[in-house]
């Protein structure tokens, strides 16, 4: 498996740490009660096709990165900056 | 008066050769890693250019030889090979003594990382001055081309001496290999 | 019987080797298979289950009989398939799953008993009592079942892996891989050209066809030296790829020093390819006829690879039962070389002989006889049965495209009703095309122009311009056959050989209505293990489709699953045994702490020192309790660098700070430290450590050793993915600075004797930091403690760590201290109530240790939301304590569990866990921190400790978990 990074290219998926679902960028303000926070932390959808989810450049540039991919064929559709998806709502 | 004497990260593991491939320990000098703050990169590659001669790499780049600025990560470069100037735009942090650099030269060099790498190493695509973070065998670093048979590789000090058992491991894989008859 | 003046390797060198103990020679480049047929020796193997007499069955990488072992002791590599081992000079081969010979067999047995062992015979009989099945029953079938043994010692044989990249992965080698080859060279792309064999050109290897009018292996000779000259070509010999995987990653397994003891044996590569081409060719496949499984029956094509390849015929007076023309030339081939061919068997009522030859049109074989080997066969025509001396039978049901490699995604193959065989689906594999045999093309004209095609389609994909290349001339004959898959007759009906499956096998399956062709292969074991279906799969499929009473396509396949050849795992996880397990993370200090004779213990990836041993100890707890007592008493070394050294500055730098750790570091003054508190966002705390203030923009945070890689990861996503408003760059330093504690009542003193300037208690209080020089070098103090002692940690640049070390020991030394190591720090911190991550073990809370004061509600923070959930502020959690012994000799034990005295030690009782525990030489007796419920409000309670592992109980008092100077003024002062 090769994941796409934005900053370095194609590298193999051994490079990065796993994360979860891009979900992950979207914190519940402080108060935003529990339901909310338990969202948050604990519940996933698993959806059959498309999906966003966080990796970590960890050995490569540090970056996080938001990899928008397939879960039944594979395929990977695209990469952006973690960065990039927080501050403009881009989807990779 | 009490003296403190400094050990380079490699001493008594390097220089070596075997089989065509030869590594030597680089001393790079003053080493500085350079992170820009939001919106001042160009301003910090202007006054990197003005004071030192070269300007802040692109990503996978470096730029300049000595001096030299190796990119090193999202928004970090190292500058290697002469004092920082102060720099008010980047976080400028020493890391003079944070890695161990070898030089690997030979005929065999670019197998030899093959061996430990998972990048594209092809001449085409890495080409001299094209640098990658990247693993090498299980260790975090940095490898950059620096001619068709030279490389440059560097991984945190204290795994100086794994790197020297993976690059000499899969160094004497490789010369083995030559004396495979038929 | 080796034929004069035949063969590729006609006038090789002789190679000796040995099989079974008996020493043969044979020809350099023969393998093991042709070099055995050679010496005539023809039963090989014994089978999995019913340990029947087995031979050479194929020339390939798929044989499934003809399984050694090689090598004895550590190096001894079981089911070493015959038909691709190369043998060298002092090879000593020896056949598996035999006692106590091959010729008499003990297991032997099982064949007659074979009416009661049929498939599912495990299942239905070893049910009852369920307690034998894995005492008595699974031992004792998994002793009389199987392959061959690795002898239980660590291997010690190397193996490499490696990565390689390219434009155009070319799998396989015969004429359509060796056209796709030059046809992708010739465009510029970077080629890799793969196959699993010693020598370049499949099939034309065995054959005897030309090709633009030269002997078919000379002229794959003559492309081949063409495509080494060209530098955007990599050629990999005896190199198999064994799978496909996502993003065009394949796996493939080089044989590389079988011959040479000092080159590894294998290397697994990870070839990344833009493209893709599968020239796998195909395989032929067995018809199924009773006992078609003799040592003397193989492949017809296997027949002509040996003949034509090694110039080995493996019969002196040889048969063939075809469905189809391709199987006739064996005959020719054979006749050519001067063997003499007793007889086709066509099963084609209107099959015309090709040559000279006595044919039986619309025969079949219904019987073989020869125990060890084949003697002779029956024939059943129009005209009625007769017999027939043979030594060996060529059989051949047709050929099937080797789609494998295509199916390793999820794909299936689809069903040709013209070549009677499955051929790949499109699309099967991203970027990946299929010419020639592998998709059932199966001239050599064919595959030479197939070859060419794909490649060119595959060159115009990738935005090159395709070469015009010219098809080379060859034989473009049709290819002929008709249906027969199996033979009525009495006797079993061998489908596959390596599991022992045959034709009754499945119509059981099908009787107990298995009838879904995954779950007839689960019932009957049919195309597991390294077969995977290459041998058997086709003719299995044919069956169960005839039993169940639907086509094949509907029937369809089972799983081709990676690898297509088994792959040990030492070769996946090559190198990573011994010091390439895991990197080893040295401190600056490494060598003197060994010179020392210190113990090394693993800390995350780093090695630090347990206790540097005097010469008069002989236990670690007596160098311990000095090393304790030297650091209460006088002053101690320790090496600390391994703690993670995070450098945080920027703008927004305090802020990013108040919002990672619980606690506020905004109001923290410069050159001041601070302990800091980090939770998790689901409120659990992650890590602690202590940060520095080193200017207005600028912090140092240190973590714990075991937790620096996580936190520094939690701060990258924090500052790019959840809070890139936040203008701060985060930079480890762990590396730079070479750290060490100076702990004791005489640490300033000794600092003062190596700082170019002394340090006094005010401008150097309790929690400082600064900049000094020790001798001309500038380095980072920071008053400190982790031991309760009045304590400094001094950093200097790496480089001199060394030195330094050697400098503050010699001087410790003078003022009767010296270097302390791991067991002392952790007795020292026990003592003081300071916490590690095994109280901070990812399932309590900041409120859990005491700290819940420390999570400030004036700020958000990671893990404030949770921390403040009522189940994680109950009372009843359990709670940070520390516990004495009543009685002073008391020994407690890390592990155990507490309990009400009186109350059954059981977990429905459990009150709480200890984490921590040391002998304190300091107090003279044994000290733990535990967690008990609602712990804070039991001090001066009786609690019992339990420890069923250990058998330890003792009764203690729980008391607050700060043992030693609970006011905090030795370090202060």
């Amino acid at each position: 498996m090769r994941l796409p990074c934005p900053l370095c290219g194609d590298r193999d998926r051994r490079e990065f740490y796993y994360q979860g679902h891009a979900v992950m960028l979207e914190r519940p303000l402080r108060d935003a009660g529990a339901n909310a926070w338990d969202d948050y932390l604990h519940n996933r959808d698993n959806p059959a096709g498309e999906t966003r989810d966080l990796w970590h450049h960890e050995a490569g540039c540090g970056a996080w990165i938001v990899v928008t991919r397939n879960t039944v064929t594979h395929e990977v559709l695209g990469a952006i900056l973690a960065e990039n998806a927080k501050k403009t709502g881009a989807q990779a | 008066m009490v003296k403190l004497i400094a050990k380079s990260p490699c001493a008594g593991l390097l220089p070596k050769t075997i089989g065509t491939v030869t590594l030597t320990e680089i001393d790079a000098g003053r080493m500085t890693l350079v992170a820009p703050f939001a919106g001042q990169k160009k301003s910090v590659s202007d006054a990197l250019k003005s004071s030192i001669g070269v300007g802040f790499p692109a990503p996978n780049r470096t730029s300049g030889t000595t001096p030299r600025a190796v990119w090193c990560g999202r928004g970090q470069a190292l500058i290697i090979g002469a004092d920082c100037p102060d720099l008010e735009g980047a976080a400028c942090v020493d890391h003079s003594d944070a890695w161990a650099i070898v030089q690997i030269d030979g005929a065999d060099a670019t197998a030899l990382l093959a061996r430990l790498t998972p990048i594209d190493l092809r001449a085409s695509t890495f080409k001299r001055g094209h640098t990658a973070r990247t693993l090498i065998g299980h260790m975090t670093g940095g490898i950059t081309r620096l001619g068709v048979q030279s490389f440059e590789v560097m991984v945190m000090r204290s795994m100086a001496a794994t790197l020297m058992h993976d690059l000499t491991q899969a160094a004497q894989n490789i010369a083995a290999r030559a004396d495979v008859g038929d | 019987m080796r034929i004069a003046g035949r063969g590729f390797n006609r006038s090789a060198r002789a190679v000796t080797f040995t099989f079974d103990g008996q020493s043969y020679t044979g020809r350099a480049g023969d393998t093991l298979a042709a070099a055995l047929l050679a010496n005539d020796v023809r039963h090989v193997a014994r089978s999995f289950k019913y340990h029947r007499p087995r031979g050479v069955l194929t020339a390939g990488s798929e044989e499934p009989n003809a399984l050694v072992t090689v090598g004895v002791g550590p190096k001894q590599d079981p089911n070493i398939r015959a038909t691709t081992l190369e043998i060298y000079d002092g090879l000593a081969a020896r056949s598996q799953n035999a006692w106590p010979s091959l010729k008499h067999d003990a297991m032997a047995i099982n064949d007659l008993l074979s009416p009661f062992l049929s498939a599912g015979f495990y299942y239905k009989t070893f049910m009852w009592p369920k307690s034998f099945w894995e005492k008595l029953y699974e031992p004792v079938i998994r002793h009389a079942a199987g392959l061959g043994a690795l002898s239980g010692e660590t291997n010690q044989d190397t193996y490499e892996k490696a990565f390689a990249h390219c434009d155009v992965l070319i799998i396989g080698a015969g004429p359509a891989g060796i056209m796709a080859a030059l046809t992708a060279a010739r465009a510029g792309a970077d080629v890799i050209l793969a196959d699993e064999g010693t020598a370049f050109g499949g099939r034309l290897l065995c054959e005897t066809y030309d090709v633009n009018g030269r002997a078919g292996e000379e002229w794959a000779a003559q492309q081949l030296a063409r495509l080494s000259d060209m530098e955007n070509v990599r050629i990999m010999t005896r190199t198999t790829v064994t799978g496909a995987y996502d993003q065009g990653t394949f796996a493939a397994l080089e044989t590389v020093g079988s011959r040479n003891p000092h080159a590894p044996k294998e290397c697994f590569w990870r070839i990344v390819a833009k493209r893709s081409i599968l020239c796998a060719g195909a395989l032929e496949r067995p018809i199924a006829f009773p006992n078609n499984d003799r040592p003397g029956i193989m492949l017809a094509s296997a027949v002509r690879s040996y003949l034509n390849r090694f110039g080995v015929a493996p019969g002196e007076a040889v048969t063939i039962f075809a469905n189809n023309d391709d199987a006739h030339r064996t005959a020719l081939d054979l006749i050519d070389a001067g063997v003499t061919v007793a007889c086709v068997i066509d099963s084609r009522t209107d099959a015309v002989a090709l040559g000279d030859y006595r044919l039986v049109a619309g025969g079949q074989v219904i019987a073989t006889k020869g125990r060890h080997g084949l003697t002779s066969i029956t024939v059943r025509d129009a005209n009625g049965t007769h017999d027939i001396q043979t030594d060996c039978l060529a059989m051949s049901g047709g050929w099937n495209p080797t789609v494998h490699l295509t199916c390793h995604m999820n794909a299936r193959p689809t069903w040709s009703d013209d070549i009677l065989s499955f051929v790949p689906t499109d699309g099967s594999i991203p970027n990946m095309l299929v010419a020639g045999a592998a998709r059932g093309v199966f001239s050599t004209l064919g595959c030479l122009a197939d070859g060419i095609a794909v490649a060119q389609d595959t060159i115009r994909e990738l935005g090159l311009t395709a070469p015009q290349i010219d098809t080379p001339t060859a034989e473009d004959s049709a290819y002929r056959i008709e249906p027969l898959w199996q033979v009525d007759g009495k006797g079993r009906k061998w489908l596959d050989f390596q599991n022992d499956v045959h034709v009754k096998d499945i119509a059981l399956a099908v009787q107990e209505n298995f009838r879904s062709v995954e779950h007839m292969k689960r019932y009957t074991t049919q195309g597991m293990a390294t077969d995977q279906g290459k041998n058997s799969n086709v003719v299995a499929l044919a069956v169960l489709a005839d039993a169940t009473g639907r086509g094949i396509p509907e029937t369809g396949t089972t799983t081709f699953r990676p690898p297509y050849v088994p792959v040990a795992i030492a070769a996946m996880g090559a190198g990573s045994q011994g010091h390439g397990f895991a990197p080893e993370r040295h401190t600056t200090s490494h060598k003197a702490t060994l010179d020392r004779g210190a113990p090394m213990m693993e800390a995350g990836l780093w090695y630090r020192p347990s206790y540097f041993p005097k010469p008069h100890e002989t236990t670690w707890l007596e160098a311990c309790n000095r090393e304790v007592a030297m650091v209460r008493n006088h002053v101690g070394i320790c090496d600390v660098s391994t703690l993670g050294k995070i450098d945080i500055a920027g703008p927004d730098a305090a802020a990013f700070l108040d919002f990672v750790y619980c606690n506020t570091f905004s109001t923290l003054k410069e050159n001041r430290v601070r302990y800091g508190l980090m939770l998790r966002e689901d409120g659990h705390v992650m890590d602690d450590g202590t940060t520095a203030r080193l200017g207005a923009n600028h912090y140092v945070m240190t973590t714990t050793t075991a937790a620096a890689g996580q936190v520094m990861k939690h701060l990258d996503w924090v500052s790019q993915a959840l809070r890139p408003d936040l203008d701060v760059r985060v930079a480890s330093v762990t590396e730079q600075w070479a750290q060490f504690a100076v702990a004791g009542p005489k640490a300033r003193d000794l600092l003062n004797s190596v700082l170019d300037r002394p340090i006094d208690d005010e401008n150097w209080p309790f929690m400082s930091c600064g900049s000094v020089d020790i001798a001309g070098v500038q380095g980072r103090l920071f008053r400190i403690s982790f031991s309760g002692e009045h304590a400094y940690e001094i950093a200097v640049p790496s480089r001199y760590g060394a030195s330094l070390f050697r400098l503050l020991t010699a001087q410790a030394e003078a003022m009767d201290g010296g270097p302390y190591g791991m067991e002392a720090l952790n007795v020292l911190r026990i003592e003081k109530g300071f916490i590690t991550h095994g109280e901070i073990h990812g399932r309590v809370t900041a409120s859990d240790i005491g700290f819940g004061r420390m999570v400030s509600q004036k700020k958000d923070c990671i893990g404030n939301a949770m921390s403040q959930r009522p189940g994680l502020l109950d009372p009843e959690r359990e709670q940070l304590v520390g516990l004495k012994p009543v009685e002073i000799t008391g020994k407690l034990t890390a592990g155990a569990h507490l309990f009400v005295d009186g109350a059954d030690a059981v977990s429905e009782n459990d009150q709480g866990y200890v984490t921590s525990v040391c002998y304190s030489p300091t107090l003279g007796h044994d000290l733990a921190q535990a967690f008990l419920k609602d712990g804070p409000n039991r001090h001066g309670d009786h609690i019992l400790l339990v420890d069923h592992l250990r058998d330890v109980q003792t009764l203690c008092e729980v008391c607050h978990p700060v043992f030693f100077d609970p006011t905090g003024g030795l370090a202060r002062g």
